[in-house]
């Protein structure tokens, strides 16, 4: 009745060329982070080899103009409005996720979302302006000078906040409502069943926000250069003015140049190796290694 | 215990009519020693099977026999499924189907499947048909237009449909779905037809519908149909086998002509499935 | 002792509400701060000439014009790049490879890594390999190259999800209509994935306008008017950055121009969180 074409050998040959295709496609998009960590080790390279590691940790301060190359004081900075900012969003966050899912009413639990979604679309450089402007002279006035650590950690936890929370919320929609009933059926209070049974199996997607809010202030650039004052010290106090890793090198690299330009990429292949690990934890929790 | 005589109780089956002269068994697909592998886990195991032209064989037998990995493996469907591996044997009318410079694109072509649940294209109903037949070469406007009304009314669609033929198939009912999936397949042209439970998710009107479209289709095309409903097995097929799991993989029993099968069956498995017993 | 403990239970359940609740009312109150004050100074500022105007005065007067042309063009260099590059290896893991297959494991884990690489390191990379390597220089076409690199694993990602959410079923029977993979993915797959692909779209958009510290090195500072892709060219966010850090005085510009920002990232974001919810979950798509 029909008679139809005979041209599958040509279709064949259509489908390989396709997916050749999709692997070259696919090839580049796999190989940028090969081609990041490449040419940072290239920049990097020079400075390594007449300065050495050690040197970045033992010398006596960062003045690149004169080759000294202390690292140590932007490490701490980075450090400490990680550590400060994960500190306060991390409780902020889930409890923002528990009160979607358990205390508000229906009326308010998805606007209150919509906000926190809202949250983390602003970018980086608004949330920084508005610390230039607001923050620092709100913190001025308690205790001068007002660009400080303080400034970096609340603008960082404003930031961080609705990873953590949209990530926890995600998990909390995730455990299972017969863990709930069954908690309820013993008789447990709300926060106890929270407590016991909620948090133990949202554990992961738990820890996952968190670290994942980790990368976001670690990486963080534009925001903290505004509001933290670019001195380079290790911070005696929350109101000493510090200055990170990351804003370091977006100070100086439009003048840097020879073993100063390479020194800051080493500053960018120690960013990569932090988030190299952190993703390393990502992973390691993701598959169920963390038990409640 | 395997009863080895009926069961009071339960009626015996009413005698199968003879079938019409479809069947000069002359076998077109010949299945040797075949074996399916999902990894490690076996599905089937040395199946060995001939499937005569122009008849409709039914396959039956408890879920998770391997009937559906059967069906799958004869247009090498399986070669989607990573993992997933074959051993021995199936000719179609000479053709080595398994080896694996065979065509089988052109081998799909010949063998039709049609699945459980009803799968159109989220395309218009016209253009369900239009593209596989333009994808398989066929140009000619005119041409596909007279295909796709005969195979629409061989189907029994054309009167429900034909005022709204660019109207999205989803919007169809689920056994007009199903008619319309049948009719793509039918619109190739393909020697063998493969169903999958095609009356398994229809309401009974429908089945009964779709049961009468595939008794309609015989010597015009080699049938093979997996079904769970005993009843419609025995109105329908001229063959059957009956496939069992044992020692953990699906093992084929018997299998021979419906009247035998479904009368006198030989195994005491196969007595007991028919009677209603098992499975 | 009974009493005791439901004294004690009430005690820890009623803490536990007071912190819920005032967390909540922190970071609501923040974020209307925030927000309040933005629109406070912003709103009398914006006008049309505003928007049409290119900067004068180091930004201090004029408008935002000459950086809304430079902000479209980083952009469209970077979707240009990166939606053939993102859609050719989304198919290719979602279709093409099994989830246990070494190179799709490779590809995704180093894709997981690139999705965390701090902006400015692609700033450094940006400025290493597209203006020194390649020789782009500072430039549009440098800054949206490295936006492109950036945007790549959210584009890829919600793409994939796109095609992971088409029903099996469709490939089953395409496959046994002996049809062409190449024809599936064409005429079957990509429709029913569009959705996933734009969610993609407007995620890696929202990212790139909202990037500040990759195109500092990348794109540049210039605030003219761009005549050409390897012309300097500043963008929105940078432009932000600059008025309130380097310019004394650019504060009322720099509300006005934050306010623009935040707006466009609202209306993006709140797409793509429209198209998710109202367009994927009617994932049959009707031609
Ligand atoms: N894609 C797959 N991957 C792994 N195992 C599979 C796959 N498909 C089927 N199996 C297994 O192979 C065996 C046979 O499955 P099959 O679907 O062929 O059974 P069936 O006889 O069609 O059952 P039913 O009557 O329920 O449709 C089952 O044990 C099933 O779990
Ligand atoms: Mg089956």
């Amino acid at each position: 009745m029909i008679s139809l074409g005979s041209n599958t050998s040509s279709r064949w040959q259509t489908d390989q060329l396709l997916l050749w295709l999709l692997r070259g496609v696919a090839v580049i998009a796999g190989t940028i982070v090969l081609l990041i960590v490449t040419f940072l080790a290239m920049e990097a390279f020079p400075v390594l080899r007449h300065v050495g590691i050690t040197r970045f940790f033992t010398d006596p301060s960062w003045h690149p103009a004169e080759g000294l190359y202390n690292l140590t004081p932007m490490l701490w900075g980075t450090l400490f409005a990680t550590v400060g900012s994960v500190l306060i969003a991390t409780p902020l966050g889930i409890l923002s996720a528990v009160f979607c899912h358990y205390y508000a009413p229906p009326a308010i639990a998805r606007p209150y979302r919509r906000l926190i979604e809202l949250l983390a679309g602003i970018p980086s450089v608004v949330y920084g302006f508005w610390g230039l402007v607001v923050l620092v002279p709100l913190i001025g006035a308690i205790r001068p000078p007002g660009p400080s650590l303080l400034a970096g950690i609340v603008i960082l936890t404003i930031m961080i906040l609705p990873t953590i929370a949209l990530m926890a919320n995600a998990s909390l929609t995730n455990v299972p409502q017969q863990y709930v009933r069954g908690a309820a059926a013993l008789g447990l209070s709300r926060w106890a069943t929270i407590r016991g049974v909620v948090f133990p199996a949202a554990k992961s997607g738990l820890f996952t926000g968190v670290i994942l809010g980790t990368g976001r202030a670690i990486g963080e650039t534009m925001a903290i250069l505004m509001v933290c004052g670019n001195v380079v010290q290790t911070p005696d106090s929350l109101f000493s003015p510090i200055r990170t890793l990351t804003a370091n090198i977006a100070l100086e690299m439009a003048y840097a140049l020879g073993d100063h330009r390479a020194a800051l990429f080493v500053s960018g292949l120690v960013l990569m190796a932090m988030i190299a690990a952190l993703v390393a934890a990502a992973d390691w929790i993701s598959h169920g290694r963390v038990h409640g | 215990m395997r009863p080895s005589t009926p069961i009071p109780g339960i009626q015996p089956w009413v005698s199968l009519e003879e079938r019409p002269a479809c069947c000069v068994p002359k076998p077109l697909i010949d299945v040797d020693q075949l074996s399916l592998h999902y990894g490690q886990k076996p599905a089937f195991h040395n199946v060995t099977l001939s499937i005569n032209q122009g008849c409709i064989t039914a396959l039956v037998g408890p879920s998770g026999c391997g009937k559906t990995s059967f069906l799958t493996s004869l247009n090498r469907l399986t070669d989607l499924i990573p993992g997933c591996r074959l051993s021995g044997r199936i000719l179609l009318d000479g053709l080595d189907v398994l080896a694996p410079h065979t065509d089988v694109i052109r081998l799909r072509r010949r063998v039709g499947m049609i699945f459980q649940k009803p799968n159109p294209f989220p395309l218009s109903i016209w253009k369900n048909l239009e593209f596989p037949l333009r994808e398989h070469g066929l140009r000619d406007r005119e041409q596909i237009a007279i295909n796709i009304q005969t195979v629409l009314r061989d189907v029994g669609l054309w009167d429900e449909v034909k005022d709204r033929l660019h109207s999205p198939a989803l919007a169809l009912s689920g056994g007009q779905q199903q008619r319309l999936c049948m009719a793509r397949a039918l619109v190739l042209s393909p020697e063998v037809l493969l169903m999958d439970e095609p009356c398994s998710a229809l309401d009974p009107l429908s089945s009964g519908v779709v049961e009468d479209l595939i008794v309609g289709l015989r010597s015009r095309y080699t049938v093979l149909i997996v079904t769970h409903n005993l009843a419609q097995a025995r109105r329908i097929a001229d063959y059957a086998a009956l496939f069992w799991v044992q020692n953990g993989a699906g093992q084929l029993i018997e299998a021979g002509t419906a009247k035998q099968i479904f009368e006198e069956p030989r195994d005491p498995l196969t007595a007991a499935y028919v009677s209603g017993m098992r499975g | 002792m009974v009493k005791m403990m439901e004294r004690n239970l009430d005690g820890r359940e009623l803490l536990a509400s007071t912190l819920v609740w005032s967390a909540v009312a922190l970071v609501t109150a923040t974020f209307c701060w925030l927000l309040g004050d933005i629109i406070w100074h912003a709103l009398s500022h914006i006008t049309w000439t505003f928007l049409t105007t290119p900067p004068r005065n180091a930004g201090r007067e004029g408008g935002i014009g000459s950086i809304l042309i430079s902000t479209t063009l980083i952009l469209g260099v970077c979707l240009g790049v990166s939606v053939p590059i993102g859609l050719g290896t989304a198919v290719l893991l979602a279709e093409f490879t099994t989830d246990d297959s070494l190179f799709g494991r490779l590809t995704r884990r180093s894709l997981d890594v690139l999705s965390g690489v701090p902006s400015i390191v692609f700033g450094l990379f940006g400025n290493a390999f597209f203006c020194k390597t390649l020789g782009l220089g500072f430039s549009i076409l440098s800054g949206g190259l490295t936006l492109a690199c950036m945007v790549l694993p959210i584009l890829i990602r919600s793409t994939e999800e796109g095609f992971r959410a088409v029903p099996t079923g469709y490939r089953l029977s395409a496959a046994a209509l002996g049809l062409s993979r190449t024809t599936t993915l064409v005429h079957l797959l990509l429709p029913a994935a569009v959705p996933g692909l734009l969610v993609g779209l407007v995620l890696g958009m929202g990212r790139a306008i909202a990037e500040t510290a990759a195109l500092i090195f990348t794109s540049g500072y210039v605030d003219r008017m761009p005549e050409s892709l390897l012309d300097s060219g500043r963008a929105l966010s940078i432009h932000i950055f600059d008025l309130s850090m380097n310019v004394p005085g650019g504060d009322a510009n720099a509300y006005a121009s934050a306010l623009v920002l935040v707006v466009l990232l609202l209306a993006i974001n709140g797409t793509a969180s429209w198209l998710a919810e109202h367009w994927l979950r009617r994932r049959i798509v009707t031609i």
